[in-house]
């Protein structure tokens, strides 16, 4: 038995081994990637990232040249550190200091030791550049904002973050990525496919020539080049109205669903994210927490529509055959449900029709058809369902599935939704608040521009996007296709009738712009504010909606302006002015214009963080800004009017 | 049988084919390991598997010698070998070659030659003669001294040039001995001492003491006859003294990198910082081979296609690490291959020895079984993070032409005598 010693020993370490491998190669095997391979090294070939253009085929979004100094400590010789931080423009301890925190990362591999030189500095720079070895230019490539305009329409780039890193696995440590708006959703048509070379290394990783001669290298394709719907100069018109005040203006064109101004207020200049001061500047403008200047209120923003919404009952109640356009509801400066009552600031007595009642803005004729539209079947529970299904038919309560990069869905209330609210009973006074657009109906300025254009167009409208163009590329069918309303068309007459009256004699009249018949409705939304845990009333939000012209529209946009009152008191005249510019070019309601340059609502938005007790809405005055500043803003105009 | 009527066919050409595939697939991935440019000049001597290749062609001048030597010879004159053998390794006190902190070589012209090397074939012809002789009683223990005299000379001096990895290689004896009726008890005593030096390191000298105690005394409750009180005591004190003292020797007579050897070994290490520590510096090349070896999969990246290989992550690949190129390129389909052929050679060289009707012959068969089984285990072993890093070649496969020829005449040598077993001395 002893010759078995042996023997048993080496095929014991045979099938030993054979199992170790089957564990090393087999069992643990992770695949063969490239990315993963220590001894390969891809190189990244980065293409030109697409310009933007508006409407026009003006360019608002190009690239510009960037110039970091890298170092490689080992590589650093002696010189006249002096001149060199002279030539840099930093002092000397910045050098030390940079120069240690490189050390510290590895003494092989390149750092950035001073990033973004001006193109200036550069110049200078690269003649002298060999003098100080160790040290070389590396250009990078950012982006430049033609124009300081639309900077929650461009939105800007960044490096990625760890959580894009994880979930998208194109991106590379230091790799720039769309962040807001146009940037961010037109990020791959924009980026294009960066070039990847694989380098063989060797342990001492030094580059010892391409992998299998580049056999799986691949080229970059370029950024394709975009137009957006946004016209510019409407843009800019819209930004400097909006300024000293919160909100947002989203003008849409009816005819196409084009967006073609996208104004939130406050904004800020787009070239204050591009560049050495980006993270700086991001960081004050993300934790300014009460004016928001990264919030998108136009798109994000979702407030109780208010009056405008009273169209929308108006139109439900027409299809739906409980209201007749002559029908008239005897108002009695309000409406008296049960033992409440909705005030009116129609005089006691007065009879609307549809149309007065939209010019007047009556709320008992709109509380009167909403309990109508809900009692219509004598079951408040199913007319509410078919009363929702309508609103939502205009794009309301759901987000509109376009192409920007943020929203929100506002909220069309059905019997589901109040079903924790009101378990068993449910009649039509308990919501009696969605007649006149507050209660529970809540929409975004974009949304509500959208369901003008649906009016506008007499029943149909297009997706609101803001691609028109990309270069050899068709936008998406979604964009270009009809989505109907539940409304038919010959219902659509009587409250645009009402909306023209808006302006000839109603709410609106003193708005009006020569040669344009403008259709529109005023808004007035209270809001609350929870101040000291105490739900207190601020001055209410002014909101406007308009189309013009009536026959053949080309415009159609919502404003909203916070705490800005009565509807035609802020967002009515920025509405009257910005339908004027887009349709004549130029605006002849100079008085509106300077009106608006010269009021801020600062001291509405400061009460509620002031602490002491305050006013609103009739108890409350006008702010005029200060004289610089309304000289500033004049010359703005000044300069806008002359380009044009 | 078909050999005794052909002289073509009296060597055993099962053993010589399994050589030679082993030799040829050696090559293969030395050429593979060592290429540095992508123009490859075959007989380029500046490069290793340029030299690798000459050394191969020569090793077949080698081999013709050896056959063609009358298979006697290697018995009367082992004793001649085996001195001059050990004259060779002493002269390398006085004219030997340092390389990597070794004396081992003998620098000849451009070339170098390692005698320890050639010390494993005459040490195994010269155990064969003194087992064979028919004064020599293996149970007797003045026999078994000198018997251990034979085998520790070349050991120690191998020692004394620094080159550890050849001095364990000489424990491949035991199973010689073993199998030519070394008392059993040399072998329960050996793996005893394995099992508790090992337990005294991974779970401490205290546990293992009572673990040995323990089972002593069960041992002596049920087998009372076979040992007395006073054994069983003097054996559990054996025990506890090996236990502590090997803990002893880890602590304080082992230098720091063999120290780290063990503990990466025994997975002594539980700090993840070390750890990685550690896989920079002397576990550097274990680490890179592994992760060489893993990365080739099931069916490995192809013949000279290796990323790790083509940029010489894994140092000395294509001496002691050359199983890592195999595993990178041809996967896990190559190296099981490898190890097949191995164990087939290896089987089949015990088979014959089984069948000589010398005990020279069969004893010195044994031998280039076992010294083989030695330098397989422990260097695919090594590779795979199997067992402590040890430094010695894949015989027939890593780079090196003293340790080619080495092989080549320990094989043939016994090719020659198994050629011969029918012709009666």
């Amino acid at each position: 038995m002893r010759q078995f010693l042996l023997f048993g020993s080496v095929v014991l370490v045979g099938l030993l081994f054979i199992s170790r491998l089957f564990y090393l190669q087999i069992y643990s095997f992770d695949g063969q990637n490239l990315f993963e391979d220590n001894a390969i090294k891809p190189v990244y070939d980065y293409p030109k990232r697409g310009f933007v253009y508006d409407r026009n085929g003006e360019l608002l979004v190009s690239n510009q040249p960037s110039y970091d100094v890298m170092v490689i400590p080992r590589d650093v010789k002696e010189f006249d550190i002096e001149e060199f931080c002279n030539l840099l423009k930093v002092d000397t301890s910045y050098y030390s200091k940079r120069l240690k925190r490189a050390k510290i990362y590895s003494p092989r591999l390149p750092s950035v030791f001073l990033s973004h030189v001006s193109k200036e500095d550069y110049a200078v720079l690269q003649e002298k550049m060999r003098k100080f070895e160790g040290f070389y230019i590396q250009k990078r490539s950012l982006r430049l904002y033609q124009r300081s305009i639309g900077a929650n329409v461009l939105g800007d780039i960044g490096e990625v973050n760890q959580r894009t890193l994880k979930k998208e696995p194109y991106y590379k440590m230091g790799d720039l990525k769309g962040k807001q708006g146009v940037e961010a959703s037109y990020e791959k048509t924009l980026r294009g496919v960066k070039g990847i070379k694989f380098i063989q290394k060797d342990r001492f990783n030094r580059n010892i020539g391409p992998y299998k001669e580049g056999k799986f290298d691949t080229l970059p394709q370029q950024g394709k080049d975009i137009h957006i719907t946004i016209d510019a100069d409407l843009q800019e018109y819209g930004e400097l109205l909006m300024q000293n005040k919160r909100g947002g203006v989203i003008a849409i064109e009816p005819s196409s669903g084009e967006i073609l101004a996208m104004v939130a207020a406050p904004t800020y200049d787009p070239n204050l994210l591009v560049g050495r001061e980006r993270s700086k500047n991001f960081t004050k403008l993300y934790y300014d927490t009460i004016s928001k200047p990264l919030f998108n209120r136009s798109l994000k923003g979702e407030y109780e529509p208010g009056s405008p919404f009273k169209l929308m009952n108006a139109l439900i109640g027409l299809q739906e055959g409980v209201l007749t356009p002559e029908e008239r509801v005897t108002c009695y400066a309000g409406y008296k449900y049960g033992n409440r009552f909705m005030k009116c600031h129609c005089y006691r007595g007065r009879r609307n029709n549809m149309i007065s009642g939209i010019q007047e803005s009556c709320n008992a004729y709109f509380a009167t058809a909403y309990r109508k539209i809900l009692d219509k079947n004598g079951n408040a529970s199913e007319g509410v369902n078919t009363w929702s299904k309508h609103a939502k038919s205009f794009g309301l309560g759901a987000y509109l599935n376009n192409d920007l990069f943020v929203g929100a869905k506002g909220r069309i209330p059905n019997r589901n939704y109040y079903k924790h609210l009101y378990p068993k009973t449910f009649y039509s006074t308990y919501t009696i608040s969605n007649a006149i657009g507050q209660g529970e109906v809540s929409t975004t300025p974009i949304q509500l521009a959208n369901m003008a254009a649906a009016i506008a167009n007499r029943g149909y409208y297009f997706t609101p996007h803001i691609i028109k163009s990309v270069e050899d590329d068709t936008i998406p069918k979604r964009f270009t296709e009809r989505k109907y309303t539940t409304i038919d068309k010959e219902h659509f007459e009587p409250v645009i009738e009402g909306m023209f009256q808006v302006y000839k004699r109603g709410t609106a009249k003193s708005l009006q712009v020569k040669d344009i018949d403008i259709c529109g409705k005023t808004g007035t939304v209270e809001n609350f504010a929870i101040i000291d845990s105490i739900r207190t009333q601020l001055t209410d939000h002014s909101i406007f909606v308009a189309f013009a012209p009536k026959d053949n529209p080309k415009i159609a946009l919502a404003v909203f302006v916070e705490n800005g009152y009565w509807g035609s008191r802020f967002a009515g005249k920025v509405a009257s002015l910005m339908i004027e510019k887009h349709i004549k070019g130029y605006t002849t309601r100079k008085d509106l214009e300077d009106w608006l340059l010269r009021h801020t609502l600062e001291d509405e938005y400061a009460k509620p963080y002031s602490g002491e007790p305050f006013r609103i809405n009739g108890q409350t005055r006008f702010q005029l800004v200060d004289e610089q500043e309304y000289k500033r803003l004049r010359k703005h105009l000044r300069r806008i009017e002359k380009e044009n | 049988m078909l050999r005794e009527n052909n002289r073509h066919f009296k060597f055993d050409w099962i053993t010589i084919i399994l050589f030679l595939l082993i030799v040829a697939f050696g090559y293969l991935n030395i050429l593979s390991a060592s290429h540095s440019s992508e123009i490859i000049n075959y007989f380029d001597i500046s490069e290793p598997y340029g030299k690798q290749l000459v050394f191969i062609l020569l090793t077949f001048v080698i081999i013709i010698l050896l056959l063609g030597i009358d298979a006697k010879f290697y018995e009367r004159f082992s004793s001649v070998i085996f001195i001059v053998s050990m004259v060779s390794l002493v002269g390398l006190f006085l004219f030997g070659k340092n390389v990597n902190g070794a004396t081992s070589w003998y620098a000849i012209g451009g070339m170098t030659l390692q005698p320890s090397e050639f010390a494993k074939a005459a040490t195994a012809l010269a155990v064969a003669k003194y087992i064979s002789d028919l004064n020599t009683d293996i149970n007797r223990l003045k026999d078994q001294l000198r018997i251990f005299a034979i085998i520790v000379t070349p050991a120690l001096l191998v020692l004394l040039q620094n080159d550890t990895g050849s001095t364990i290689v000489y424990g491949a004896f035991f199973f010689v001995l073993y199998r030519e009726g070394l008392p059993k008890y040399y072998l329960i005593i050996g793996i005893s001492m394995l099992i508790i030096a090992i337990g005294a390191l991974k779970l401490g000298p205290i546990i293992t003491s009572i673990f040995a105690g323990v089972l002593i005394i069960a041992y002596r409750l049920k087998n009372k006859k076979k040992i007395t009180i006073l054994q069983s005591i003097f054996l559990i004190i054996l025990s506890v003294g090996l236990s502590f003292g090997i803990k002893f020797f880890y602590e304080y007579v082992l230098k720091p990198h063999q120290q780290d050897r063990i503990s990466l070994w025994l997975r002594l290490e539980k700090d993840p910082v070390k750890l990685e520590q550690m896989k920079k510096t002397f576990a550097y090349n274990l680490n890179e081979s592994e992760k060489a070896i893993g990365s080739g999969g099931f069916t490995g990246k192809g013949f000279m296609e290796g990323t790790r290989t083509t940029g010489k992550f894994v140092p000395e690949q294509h001496t002691d690490y050359i199983f890592s190129t195999v595993g990178e390129e041809w996967g896990f389909l190559g190296c099981t291959l490898v190890v097949i052929l191995f164990v087939l050679l290896l089987l089949r060289i015990l088979h014959l020895a089984e069948l000589q009707k010398s005990q020279f012959s069969r004893i010195y068969g044994y031998g280039v079984a076992s010294i083989i089984f030695i330098h397989f285990f422990i260097n695919i072993g090594m590779v795979m993070g199997l067992i402590p890093t040890i430094g010695i070649p894949l015989p027939m496969f890593s780079y090196g032409g003293s340790g080619l020829w080495a092989f080549t005449i320990l094989i043939f040598i016994f090719i020659k005598l198994d050629s011969n077993r029918i012709n009666e001395w």
